[in-house]
């Protein structure tokens, strides 16, 4: 169950949106148009249980994210589901992570304040003693280009 | 019986004669032999892991990763406060001001070091370059891939962040960074082989307690480092996914 975003967290004009999200029921969503670039050089990492519930962020997750650390461990990863992101985007990672493989995709991420910020993700399943143990999600900076096609396909997807 | 130690070939050149101390230190704190062999390259060092000649070794990420992986070798420790980044440079002097002034066909410098190339390719990606659209130079030694950039033959230049820091300050002087990583995440590590496994945690402890008398601390000084850390198993695992998720 993700808590409703609240308006006093939110920055600058916001819209309001229910996502219904697999297995947590909806959540209300304010988001704004206000992108955070994604910083050069860096990389934001975060694991989580075989469920989605995140076990580990870094300092660039917290930075990004705008959450505390306090605030998103032991939380689903959904908590940075953004509206304009297609379900069958999700549907295809989860596809693909459960059956043991990696999955990279271009991914546009809310934030706390209702913000956005686009970044290249890849999770991969961590395999110990030949079992999933969980899920380890790397973001980095995408290239414009890849951005852009995203900002046209997305819409396409719904 | 004896040992077989080795390192990645990636460490400065000042530190050879530190990696010959500490194998003698460990030698005599273990009592046994150890032979210290030292290959030119990362190709020729893994034919030799591969060969299952290697029995403790001080490795890269990325060997690191398919010796724990592959070859069933165990983390130990690692030197504190030292992690792998990559570093982007430029000649003072170039035209390229800003990642965003990179282009197709980019002429890069670089050396063998496997991880340090897969950051590298990383930082460059988000300028829409990769392996098909750069002219990539393999250099022996990232001092090779600094006259490379200052003598015109190269537009950017992919260093280990702690071997451009050990360039010469009138060789970085006529250098500019345009990116450093900061990933924060990726570190070498000290394993042991299979065939040794039992005795891991006892030098394990022997490492960890180094920086504890003064003799061990002079040999951590002729290696660069301050301490060892332990590497326990999950941590190991947890870079080695990171690093898989570079891969790609």
């Amino acid at each position: 169950m993700l808590e409703d975003m609240k308006a006093e967290d939110i920055v600058g004009e916001y819209k309001e949106v229910t996502l219904d999200l697999y297995k947590l029921g909806s959540r209300k969503i304010l988001y704004t148009e206000i992108e955070t670039p994604y910083p050069d050089g860096k990389l934001i990492v975060s694991t989580t249980n075989v469920e989605g519930v995140i076990s580990h962020v870094n300092q660039a997750f917290i930075e990004m994210s705008g959450y505390a650390e306090e605030e998103v461990l032991g939380q689903p990863h959904s908590i940075l589901r953004h509206p304009d992101m297609p379900p069958a985007a999700f549907k295809d990672l989860w596809d693909t992570v459960t059956s043991g493989k990696k999955w990279q995709g271009i991914v546009k991420n809310l934030r706390k304040d209702g913000g956005y910020y686009w970044v290249k993700a890849t999770v991969i399943p961590n395999i110990r003693n030949g079992q999933v143990a969980g899920y380890t999600s790397v973001r980095r900076k995408p290239s414009a280009t890849v951005v852009d096609e995203s900002i046209k396909l997305y819409p396409t997807l719904f | 019986m004896s040992y077989m130690f080795t390192v990645s070939p990636d460490f400065s050149p000042d530190r050879l004669s530190g990696w010959y101390i500490f194998n003698t230190w460990m030698q005599r704190q273990m009592g046994v032999d150890i032979h210290l062999e030292l290959y030119d390259d990362f190709c020729a060092q893994r034919v030799a892991t591969y060969s299952n000649k290697i029995d403790l070794i001080y490795a890269n990420p990325f060997d690191a990763a398919m010796l724990v992986r592959e070859k069933g070798f165990l983390p130990m420790v690692k030197p504190e406060g030292l992690l792998d980044e990559a570093v982007i440079a430029v000649s003072a002097e170039s035209s390229i001001s800003t990642m965003d002034d990179l282009t197709a066909k980019l002429k890069v410098a670089m050396t063998e070091d496997p991880d340090v190339n897969m950051i590298g390719m990383m930082l460059l990606e988000s300028a829409d370059l990769n392996d098909d659209n750069i002219e990539k130079s393999i250099f022996d030694s990232y001092i090779l891939v600094a006259k490379s950039l200052l003598r015109g033959n190269d537009d950017v230049g992919v260093f280990l962040a702690g071997s451009y820091d050990d360039l010469s300050n009138m060789v970085k002087k006529q250098l500019r960074i345009l990116l450093t990583s900061e990933i924060g995440e990726i570190h070498h590590s000290f394993l042991i082989g299979p065939k040794f496994a039992d005795r891991r945690e006892e030098i394990q402890n022997l490492l960890i307690g180094m920086n504890e008398n003064e003799k061990g601390q002079g040999v951590l000084e002729s290696l660069g480092f301050k301490s060892w850390e332990k590497v326990d198993d999950e941590e190991m695992e947890f870079m080695i996914d990171l690093m898989d998720t570079l891969s790609v």
